[in-house]
């Protein structure tokens, strides 16, 4: 893999840009491999790419039904962000924001981690009093978050309406290294050092089947013929149901459909994040200049990657009444993305009742901040068994009853 | 936007004017039943790709609970029924066939 560099654009500028090569290879499938992952979204390449580098596995595949990123890796409002209330989300959440900082250089691909800061405005007095709370456990933990008071929000934020007519802004969470990062860019910058370490992440390849024998799993069934291996990981959010239904199990999870929109693009107005959980509604804006706005999850199961028109509405009406200046934005485009909620609404990375086979999902609406710190744990799980970053959120929680008891992936505003 | 029917008052209205229950005919577990019953009863879920059978509420009209058949995947209502019965009728089972043969859901078919 030649690197990427201000060298390298010099050089490729004088040979009029002849000389970039592809960033990852497109290989026909082996017979078996050492590991298998399902899924090469962000979460799916991730984790081979720690396997790769922490535990030296290589010979890895990585499957993807789709094109590679094509799911809720391409799908979301970017946002990154640990100031959670529980010890093990922390951790885990803090671990994936601080190999964020640190992720461009690691993977020599410019992942645009912008760490502009996430606010989250406290509305009612309720959620005053869980923010403070929120904020000395961050202290606790080791994580950087302040409570603010209104004047310092409208400060941050010049084009906050603080006294809003049903839910002023009585203060906020503020985690000032917490930001956004490109989306694509994650999922194409692991794909590049996969690919250089000589795994194969093989697109357009579905898993039809589980192979098992004796309990253990020895192979999937794909649209690209069978492929044997000795460990699997399935990596693949929205449709974990469906793919732990062929393996013969079922876990914890519901599918549903989040939606997101942007705006047309506008000059700078806006440098943080900020996100009304009262209200339902969620902002940033892009390095192109278009808001990024986050929407609600359907009220029903759902496959179907757009989600319900009347959501936009309640969206935009939180959002008018908090920015009153988005009422004269046009909005481009709206999408949806398949989430995938647990019964506590945190992510699940665990081993399964087939042996050998691993499930990492249930992240729900708030996937993306998550990404290295799940691939960094979920590959320490799948080489050794175990792992102190994923302990607290196996399958075996909803047996013994020990949730994990905050809203990681509730319906907004994550 | 889904489009429900009410079965008890009769009334057809948009998805705004009702409130879905998730997953139905579920078999209730309680003190005394096992972990395992427990546990599935309270978190595993069907979540198909495809046909699923879930509880409605008319929360915005008559109030009272029900039955849909609804594709999680085209959104299609195949029909709807009352909350009184443990299995869907069988014009229900005969509507969802006609999309999708050979669909089956638990011990339904």
């Amino acid at each position: 893999m030649k690197r990427y560099s201000a060298f390298a654009v010099a050089r490729e500028a004088l040979r009029n840009n002849t000389g970039w090569e592809r960033a990852w290879a497109s290989p026909e499938p082996r017979k078996k491999y050492d590991v298998i992952i399902v899924g090469a979204g962000g979460h799916g390449l991730a984790t081979a790419y720690y396997l790769g580098k922490n535990f030296g596995i290589t010979n890895v595949a990585v499957l993807e039904k789709g094109w590679l990123g094509g799911g809720n890796t391409g799908r979301n409002t970017t946002i990154i962000r640990s100031n959670y209330l529980q010890d093990a989300s922390a951790a885990i959440y803090e671990k994936a924001r601080s190999l964020y900082e640190g992720l461009s250089q690691d993977l020599n691909y410019n992942i645009m981690f912008s760490p502009r800061g996430v606010m989250m405005l406290a509305q009612t007095q309720g959620e005053v009093r869980g923010f403070e709370r929120t904020a000395h456990a961050n202290m606790l933990q080791g994580v950087k978050t302040e409570f603010i008071g209104p004047e310092r929000v409208k400060q941050l934020v010049p084009i906050i309406n603080i006294n809003g007519p049903r839910y002023p802004v009585l203060g906020a969470i503020w985690q000032a290294r917490a930001g956004t990062a490109r989306h694509d860019a994650v999922a194409w910058g692991y794909a590049r050092a996969c690919s250089d370490m000589g795994m194969h992440i093989i697109q357009k390849c579905e898993v039809t089947g589980i192979e098992q024998s004796g309990g253990k799993v020895t192979g999937v069934n794909t649209t690209r013929g069978s492929i044997g291996c000795d460990k699997l990981g399935v990596v693949v959010a929205g449709h974990s149901g469906h793919v732990a239904d062929m393996a013969g199990f079922r876990l914890p999870i519901e599918s549903v459909s989040l939606q997101a929109l942007v705006s047309e693009p506008i000059k700078p107005c806006m440098d943080v994040v900020v996100m009304a959980n009262t209200v339902h509604g969620y902002m940033s804006q892009s390095d192109k200049g278009e808001m990024v706005i986050g929407g609600g999850t359907d009220g029903y199961n759902n496959y179907t990657q757009r989600g319900a028109f009347h959501h936009i509405e309640e969206t935009v009406r939180a959002l008018v009444e908090t920015f009153p200046m988005v009422a004269r934005l046009k909005m481009l485009r709206q999408w949806g993305g398949i989430v995938d909620v647990t019964g506590d609404r945190s992510p699940i990375l665990s081993k399964t009742p087939v042996e050998n086979m691993f499930v990492n999902c249930g992240w729900g609406t708030g996937g993306f901040k998550a990404i290295p710190g799940s691939g960094w744990g979920f590959a320490e799980l799948m080489a050794k068994g175990h792992s102190p970053l994923t302990e607290a959120f196996g399958l075996n929680r909803f047996y013994e009853g020990r949730f994990i008891d905050e809203s990681v992936a509730a319906g907004v505003a994550h | 936007m889904l489009i429900l029917t009410c079965p008890c008052c009769g009334v057809t209205g948009e998805e705004t004017e009702f409130h879905g229950g998730g997953e139905a005919h579920l078999k209730r577990f309680g003190p005394g039943s096992t972990d395992e019953a427990f546990h599935d009863y309270l978190f595993s879920k069907v979540n198909p790709k495809g046909v699923h059978l879930e509880r409605w509420r008319h929360n915005n009209g008559c109030g009272k609970w029900f039955h849909a058949a609804r594709d999680t995947v085209t959104l299609e209502i195949y029909g709807t029924y009352p909350a009184q019965t443990t299995e869907p009728p069988q014009s229900v089972k005969d509507a969802i066939t006609a999309k999708r043969p050979g669909w089956s859901w638990r011990e339904f078919a």
